[in-house]
């Protein structure tokens, strides 16, 4: 039989996660992933941009060993197994730091502020990390 | 006098950098640490400010924070000096004082 929590579909919402801090530093991005993985949890629509220093959460080889933290970058590549797929990486903050698609560790579509703009307008929900 | 400047913000978020450079000595040293580090990188929009100052101080990164952020020691701005934490013991040490820009 099936459990009160599954007979009924809940409400499916847009939701934007936006992504703008550098990790580790502070808390910010492994608390991002973490709401974005219970929105998935719960079948929500999510798409996930990384936009200024948040570019930096998907950079390859990151090892913490040295300072004592969870590398938690691993995880986005765990997201594609959420159905989380929608992944957006603003391309202006990349060129800032010098850094290019194939420095990312998830494949992620890169766009332009303009775009970002059009996505953002499309949400019913939108938090900010 | 010399003394040791500890930055520890992006200098795409904060000014601590840019605020530092402005008001630090020359002769001063630099110590980019936490998010900081992507301030160490070359060809980044603040790297020719810090390229500017490089005749007026030393610039030291912390290498434990740029390999947690996985960034490439061989892709610093030429001139910065990779220290361990044992290297920011040694700094805070040889110098008159300390100064962090949190």
């Amino acid at each position: 039989m099936a459990e009160p929590w599954e007979e009924e579909e809940g409400p499916v919402k847009k939701f934007m996660f936006v992504n703008r801090k550098a990790p580790y530093g502070t808390v910010y991005a492994l608390e991002s992933l973490e709401v974005v993985l219970i929105s998935a949890a719960f079948d929500q629509d999510v798409t996930l941009v990384f936009t200024d220093d948040g570019v930096l959460q998907l950079k390859k080889g990151q090892s913490t060993d040295g300072i004592g933290m969870k590398n938690f970058s691993p995880t986005y590549r765990a997201l594609e197994g959420y159905d989380v797929e929608k992944l957006f990486v603003d391309k202006e903050s990349l060129d800032a730091r010098g850094l290019t698609e194939d420095d990312l560790l998830v494949d992620v579509q890169v766009v332009s502020k303009a775009e970002l703009a059009d996505l953002m307008d499309e949400q019913e929900v939108v938090m900010s990390f | 006098m010399t003394m040791l400047h500890n930055v520890n913000k992006s200098p795409f978020e904060r000014n601590a950098l840019e605020a530092c450079m402005s008001l630090a000595k020359k002769g001063s040293k630099i110590l980019l640490t936490e998010d900081a580090v992507i301030g160490a990188m070359d060809n980044t929009a603040v790297a020719d400010t810090i390229k500017g100052a490089m005749n007026d101080f030393s610039f030291y990164v912390l290498g434990p924070d740029l390999q947690a952020r996985g960034l490439d020691e061989g892709k610093l701005i030429s001139g910065f000096t990779v220290v361990g934490y044992d290297g920011f013991v040694d700094l805070v040490a040889e110098t008159d004082n300390v100064q962090s820009w949190v």
